[in-house]
C-alpha cells in the first residue's frame, strides 16, 4: 500500500467515520481485506485514537462553558514540560492541552457547566499545581467554526435540480 | 399581431433542449435527491470568492480589453503550457469568454459557413448542435457506443466524412458519458483530421477532471495545434460554474474573428469574474486536486454500485458522471428516468436529451455528496427490482 493510500484512506476516515471499509475499499479501488486490515493496523498503533461525533451542545439545548487557559510553567530537568502536562491533561474537564511557543507554554482548553465551574477549577486544581507560574483565562463566548466544521453554514446547495 | 410568426424559423424549429422537459418535471416533485445536475456540488473556494471580493473592494468594476485581462491570459498561458505542453500567444492567440458555452458560440459562427458540415460525437453536450444550426451550418451527430466506451472511433468519423464536412467537435472528457480519449487514441482522429482537412473545435472543459491519467489536449498533438480551437474555462475544475469565465485558444485568424463578435456582442466576461479566475490560476492547484481525489472516489463508488445490481456501466475516466445502461429493464431512457423520478425520488438525465446515440443510458453525475449518493444508489436498487 503506498504512502499517498494509507494518506487517503485516513482522510476519509477523518472526514466521515461512518464509512465502512467496503465502502473506503471501492472509493479508492483497493481490496476490502487490504482497508480493512490496515484500518486495525491504525486503530491498534493507535494513529487512529476515535471515532467521535461533532455535536453542537448548544443547539442541543446543553449548557456549556469553555475556557482557553494560558499557563506559564516552570519546565523541570530531563522531562521538560510533560510531567505538568500530564498533571493536567488526567483531569477530565481538560479537553485539550498543547505545548506551545511564545509567550506562555500550555494552552488549555477547559470546558464546564458554568463559568463558576470553570473558574474553580483553574483556583482550585490549575493555579495551584507545583511548577505552574501563572493562568490567565480567556472564556469562549461563541463557537464559529470547530474541527474544520463551520457550525452556523448558511451555505447550502444551491443549484438547479437537473442542469445540462 | 401573431408574436410567435415573427419568430425567426431557424430558431422557432430549434428543438427544445431535453434537460429542460426534465428539469419542469423535477420542480414539481419533492424529497427528491438529484443525481441530475451538471455542476460540481462544491462551492468555489474561498480563497477564489475573497480575491473577487477584494478586487471589488479595489474598484475592479470597469470593461477590461475584449480579449479578457492581459494578467490573467498571460495565467492561462502559462497554464496551457505547464499542463498540456501548448503554446499561446496571449496577445493574438487567447481570448477570455463568458463561459466555454460562449466560445463554441463563437467558434460555430466564425467558423461555419452556409451548409457546412460540422460533426458531432453523439452523445455531447447539449449546446453543439443548435450552436452549428445557428450559424447556418448542419450538424452531422458521429454515433459512439457504450462497447467502445463512447470513444470517437476514427473508421465511423471518415465514413461521414462529405465533400461538405468542415469542423471536427471533439469533447472529451465527455458530458454525458464520461468517456475519455488517449493520446494515441486523439493521434487515430488527427490522422483522419490531416486526411480530410478538417479544423476541430476541442472543448475541454473538464481536462482536469480526468482520473488516472494525465489529460490530453487535441491541440498538443502534432500538427493539430493551428487547425484546433481549444475552448476550456475554470467552471468545472474551480467550480466556478457560475462566474461564467472560459477561454478561447486558437491561430491568429480564428482568434481575430471570434474576438470580432465577442466585441460586438458581449464586450468583454465581467472583470470579478476574471479577477477571480486570475486567484484560481495562481493559488487554486491544490483546492482543485482536493476535489478531483473527492470525485474520483465518489466515481468508484457509483460505477461499482451500479455494476452490484446488475446494470452495465463502463467505467467513466473523466468529468463528474457514470452513464449506465438500463437497457436490461426494457424500458427507454425517458420512461426510466420519469418512473425513478416518481417511484424512486431520484434525478437523473435520460441518455437521449444528449443526442440519439444517448438511448439505453441514463446519466448520473457523482457532484453529490456521500451521502446522497448512496442513499440515491439505495433507492435506485430498491427501484430496479420492482420492475
Amino acid at each position: 500500500m503506498t504512502e499517498t493510500t494509507r494518506r487517503s484512506i485516513l482522510a476519509i476516515l477523518a472526514e466521515n467515520n461512518r464509512l465502512a471499509p467496503e465502502d473506503i475499499a471501492t472509493m479508492l479501488g483497493l481490496p476490502i481485506d487490504e482497508v480493512a486490515r490496515f484500518i486495525s493496523e491504525m486503530e491498534e498503533s493507535k494513529v487512529i485514537l476515535k471515532y467521535n461525533t461533532l455535536i453542537n451542545w448548544e443547539k442541543a439545548g446543553e449548557e456549556m462553558v469553555a475556557a482557553l487557559i494560558d499557563v506559564k510553567v516552570q519546565p523541570q530537568r530531563e522531562v521538560g514540560f510533560d510531567t505538568v502536562a500530564e498533571r493536567i491533561y488526567r483531569f477530565p474537564q481538560v479537553q485539550s492541552v498543547y505545548l506551545m511557543s511564545g509567550g506562555y507554554d500550555l494552552s488549555v482548553l477547559i470546558e464546564g457547566k458554568s463559568m463558576k465551574d470553570v473558574a474553580l477549577f483553574v483556583a482550585e486544581k490549575l493555579a495551584t499545581l507545583e511548577f505552574v507560574q501563572s493562568t490567565a483565562t480567556h472564556f469562549v463566548l461563541k463557537k464559529y467554526k470547530q474541527d474544520g466544521v463551520i457550525f452556523e453554514d448558511k451555505e447550502e446547495d444551491r443549484r438547479l435540480m437537473v442542469s445540462p | 399581431m401573431n408574436s410567435a410568426e415573427l419568430v425567426s424559423p431557424v430558431v422557432r424549429d430549434l428543438p427544445p433542449s431535453g434537460i429542460r422537459k426534465f428539469f419542469d418535471l423535477v420542480a414539481e416533485s419533492k424529497g427528491i435527491i438529484s443525481l441530475g445536475v451538471g455542476e460540481p456540488d462544491f462551492v468555489t473556494p474561498w480563497h477564489i470568492r475573497e480575491a473577487s471580493m477584494y478586487s471589488l473592494e479595489k474598484g475592479y468594476t470597469m470593461y477590461t480589453s475584449n480579449h479578457g485581462l492581459l494578467e490573467l491570459r498571460e495565467e492561462i498561458a502559462k497554464y496551457l503550457n505547464r499542463r498540456f505542453g501548448v503554446s499561446y500567444d496571449v496577445r493574438r492567440e487567447l481570448m477570455v469568454t463568458v463561459g466555454a458555452s460562449e466560445g463554441v458560440d463563437l467558434a460555430m459562427r466564425a467558423l461555419v459557413c452556409p451548409g457546412d458540415e460540422v460533426l458531432i460525437p453523439d452523445p455531447s453536450f447539449v449546446s453543439y448542435m443548435p450552436c452549428v444550426t445557428l450559424a447556418g451550418g448542419k450538424a452531422v451527430m458521429v454515433p459512439t457506443i457504450a462497447e467502445e466506451e463512447f470513444k470517437l472511433n476514427p473508421k465511423t468519423v471518415e465514413s461521414m466524412i462529405t465533400p461538405r464536412a468542415k469542423i471536427l467537435m471533439l469533447s472529451y472528457p465527455n458530458n454525458p458519458t464520461g468517456a475519455i480519449m488517449t493520446a494515441a487514441e486523439l493521434k487515430a482522429i488527427a490522422e483522419v483530421v490531416e486526411r480530410n482537412n478538417l479544423i476541430v473545435i476541442s472543448d475541454e472543459i473538464y481536462a482536469e477532471l480526468t482520473y488516472g491519467e494525465k489529460p490530453v489536449s487535441f491541440a498538443s498533438l502534432p500538427g493539430m495545434r493551428d487547425r484546433t480551437v481549444l475552448l476550456s474555462g475554470f467552471s468545472k475544475a474551480f467550480a466556478m460554474t457560475g462566474w461564467r469565465i472560459g477561454y478561447v485558444a486558437a491561430n491568429p485568424d480564428f482568434l481575430a474573428a471570434m474576438v470580432k463578435i465577442h466585441q460586438y456582442g458581449i464586450m468583454c466576461a465581467p472583470v470579478m469574474g476574471q479577477m477571480a479566475a486570475l486567484e484560481a490560476l495562481r493559488n487554486g492547484e491544490a483546492e482543485m486536486q482536493r476535489m478531483v481525489n473527492t470525485y474520483d472516489q465518489r466515481r468508484r463508488f457509483v460505477v461499482n454500485s451500479f455494476r452490484e445490481m446488475g446494470l452495465d456501466c463502463f467505467e467513466p475516466r473523466g468529468a463528474f458522471y457514470a452513464f449506465p445502461s438500463i437497457k436490461r429493464t426494457g424500458l427507454s431512457s425517458e420512461e426510466f428516468s420519469e418512473k425513478l423520478l416518481h417511484q424512486a425520488k431520484v434525478a437523473v438525465v435520460p441518455g437521449t436529451a444528449f443526442g440519439p446515440s444517448g438511448e439505453g443510458h441514463i446519466r448520473c453525475s457523482y457532484a453529490c455528496s456521500m451521502d446522497q449518493l448512496k442513499e440515491a444508489l439505495k433507492r435506485i436498487k430498491t427501484f430496479l427490482a420492482t420492475l
